[in-house]
């Protein structure tokens, strides 16, 4: 396979506007990947697809990735002057990144047995039905994949068929797989509420203040 | 009745002033079927008999497996990968543990990998011989062929059970090896199942892929061209059928794979009966491979001492790393943060991502076809619905 930058070059050059950044791997497995533009996403899947140098013909594994609001705590030497001293002080610079929902794409060649190439989109905020492209109109196989990102993390695929729940079930509203998620309180009834189960069982019967004690809640209030 | 067949009624027979309007009707196929092996639904639309649109339903089984690898630690999600493809845990546990040594840049001793390997084949030779007893089944051979493929997948368990103490959740690889060593007599008893093993599949392809009813209800139903499997995805033995020259073992060359003799057996047509027939060729390359590594296999350590067992946190990176499953490639996309538990964790599976064209290959088929296609795509819902 060629370099990533000789990809990108190659990309940068076939889709005019294309603005397509190059995201280090630091961990041993050097995968690193390229972050598309979402406007030029589609011609640059496209590109990649079908250029005879490239082509990577096979998109194996499509999933999302859930970033919430971070931020980066660095710390930075500077010469200061206290005291009338010239001291080197550390100093903390805290930077925000806001939150983002992530797509990544796993390609290989079938043609030239090589890969992965990892490309990966990124939402704009984590807001409900963030939209992003959907490169399934390129490969067939993110057709599930793609309705799978869409079911667990919200992520709106513009350009896609059939976009629609695919494991949970129609009614569900939530996305269980982002990060912030909170599963329902699904309460179970027992005969004798104790502790956490107590508490969950008070919120589920209206208040009797007639009664004294919990251990009094009953199957069937009236 | 066949596509053709349908064809011919639309011209009104003689003496016939008009014909049937027929409409088309909605048939919920499962989830509680015999033959969707598993709780599987397909809603189907029938003109008269034949397929007009097919949609499969998912989630049955869903557990959301990857959230909860997400808040378990790293070897805390080794016996839950288990229940992926519960036919095939062996082949689980070694793509979680590949992808996890891919993140952490953990080397394997030589002894772990010819063990992976033998493991790994002798996955292979019982996930495609029940396949092929599931197949014949669900074509109304009810039974008979089915316990001949289970009479040898038991033995491959036994072997599975003295090794690891469990049939079928194994739990046997670890980050860097394997949990516990196989004796010299386990691979003495091993070398034995692969030595007898030829002989159950010269019977069972006598019996069944010669057969004249095999041969008419498999060949030319449910054609997948080459093009539309590598678009759609479709790995495995599936992929090959199709005529597609694609085996992660020899792409990736992961393990000691590069070591041994084998030939990626190819399909001419795509269609079930190459589905078919591809699994009992692989069967007879996996017993090679196996011949080739059982008498190999080197003594030493079986697992890299320097891999910690408590508090292991592999570096700040991501991964992707996949094999070559029976069913297909199977792969794990690992994102580490640095902490004990993956921040991300994704399963990529390949009976899931199989299915994609399943509407494709049933359209303009009968409904009897359905089920004959759906058993050559092996699937297992533990898997598909995660």
């Amino acid at each position: 396979m060629e370099t990533l930058e000789q990809i990108k070059n190659r990309a940068e050059l076939a889709v005019p506007g294309a603005r397509i950044e190059v995201i280090a791997n630091p961990g041993p497995s050097k995968q690193s990947s390229f972050l598309l533009d979402n406007e030029h996403a589609v011609a640059v899947a496209k590109f990649l697809r079908d250029h005879p140098v490239l082509r990577f013909d096979f998109c194996s594994n499509v999933t999302a990735v859930d970033w919430l609001d971070r931020t980066i705590k660095k710390t930075v030497k500077v010469k200061q002057v206290v005291d009338g001293i010239e001291k080197e002080v550390d100093q903390i610079t805290e930077e925000k990144i806001p939150g983002y929902l992530e797509v990544v794409y796993h390609l290989y060649s079938i043609k030239h047995k090589d890969g992965p190439l990892v490309i990966r989109m990124r939402t704009a905020n984590r807001m409900a039905g963030a939209p992003l492209p959907s490169l399934t109109p390129i490969w067939r196989s993110a057709e599930f994949q793609e309705r799978e990102a869409f079911d667990l993390y919200g992520i709106e695929f513009d350009g896609h068929p059939d976009l629609r729940r695919i494991l949970m079930w129609d009614e569900f509203t939530d996305h269980p797989m982002r990060k912030d998620y909170r599963e329902p309180d699904d309460y179970d009834w027992e005969p004798t509420p104790h502790d956490a189960v107590l508490e969950k069982a008070k919120k589920h019967y209206p208040s009797r203040p007639e009664l004294d004690g919990a251990e009094k809640i009953t199957a069937n209030p009236q | 009745m066949s596509a053709t067949g349908l064809q011919e009624l639309e011209q009104p027979p003689p003496g016939m002033s008009s014909r049937l309007e027929g409409e088309l009707l909605e048939v919920s196929m499962g989830p509680q079927h015999p033959s969707t092996h598993g709780v599987f639904r397909m809603n189907v639309a029938l003109d008269g008999e034949i397929v007009r649109k097919l949609k499969p339903v998912f989630g049955y089984l869903h557990r959301n497996h990857e959230k909860i690898g997400e808040n378990a630690s790293y070897l805390g999600s080794m016996p839950y990968t288990d229940r992926l493809d519960y036919f095939c845990s062996m082949t689980n546990n070694w793509a979680y543990a590949l992808s996890v040594e891919k993140l952490a840049g953990i080397e394997v001793p030589e002894r772990a990998e010819y063990l992976r390997i033998i493991l790994a084949e002798l996955t292979r030779l019982q996930n495609h011989a029940s396949l092929l007893g599931f197949l014949l089944s669900d074509m109304g051979a009810w039974g008979t062929p089915l316990m001949y493929a289970f009479r040898e997948r038991e033995k491959i368990l036994d072997l599975f059970e003295s090794l690891s103490g469990s049939r079928m959740m194994c739990d046997y690889m670890r980050f860097g090896g394997c949990r516990v060593d196989a004796s010299a007599e386990w691979l003495a008893r091993a070398q034995q199942i692969v030595d007898r093993f030829p002989r159950f599949l010269d019977e069972f392809e006598e019996l069944i892929l010669q057969n004249e009813i095999v041969i008419s209800r498999t060949q030319n139903v449910g054609k997948l061209s080459a093009e539309l499997a590598i678009s759609a995805g479709i790995t495995g033995p599936m992929l090959r059928a199709s005529g597609v020259n694609y085996d992660i073992r020899k792409v990736d060359r992961y393990g000691f794979y590069p070591r041994f003799k084998f030939r990626i057996p190819l399909g001419d047509h795509g269609d079930t009966y190459d589905r078919l027939m591809m699994r009992a060729l692989e069967m007879r390359e996996s017993i090679e491979i196996l011949k080739q590594a059982l008498p190999q296999i080197p003594d030493g350590p079986i697992v890299n001492p320097k891999v910690k067992v408590r508090a292991f946190r592999p570096p700040v990176g991501e991964a992707y790393g996949r094999i070559e499953a029976p069913k297909g490639e199977l792969g794990f996309y690992l994102i580490s943060d640095g902490g004990p538990n993956p921040y991300r964790y994704r399963v990529r599976p390949p009976s899931f991502i199989n299915l994609t064209i399943l509407e494709d290959l049933c359209l303009g088929h009968t409904v009897a076809d359905v089920m004959v296609i759906l058993g050559s795509v092996d699937i297992v819902m533990g898997e598909v619905d995660r």
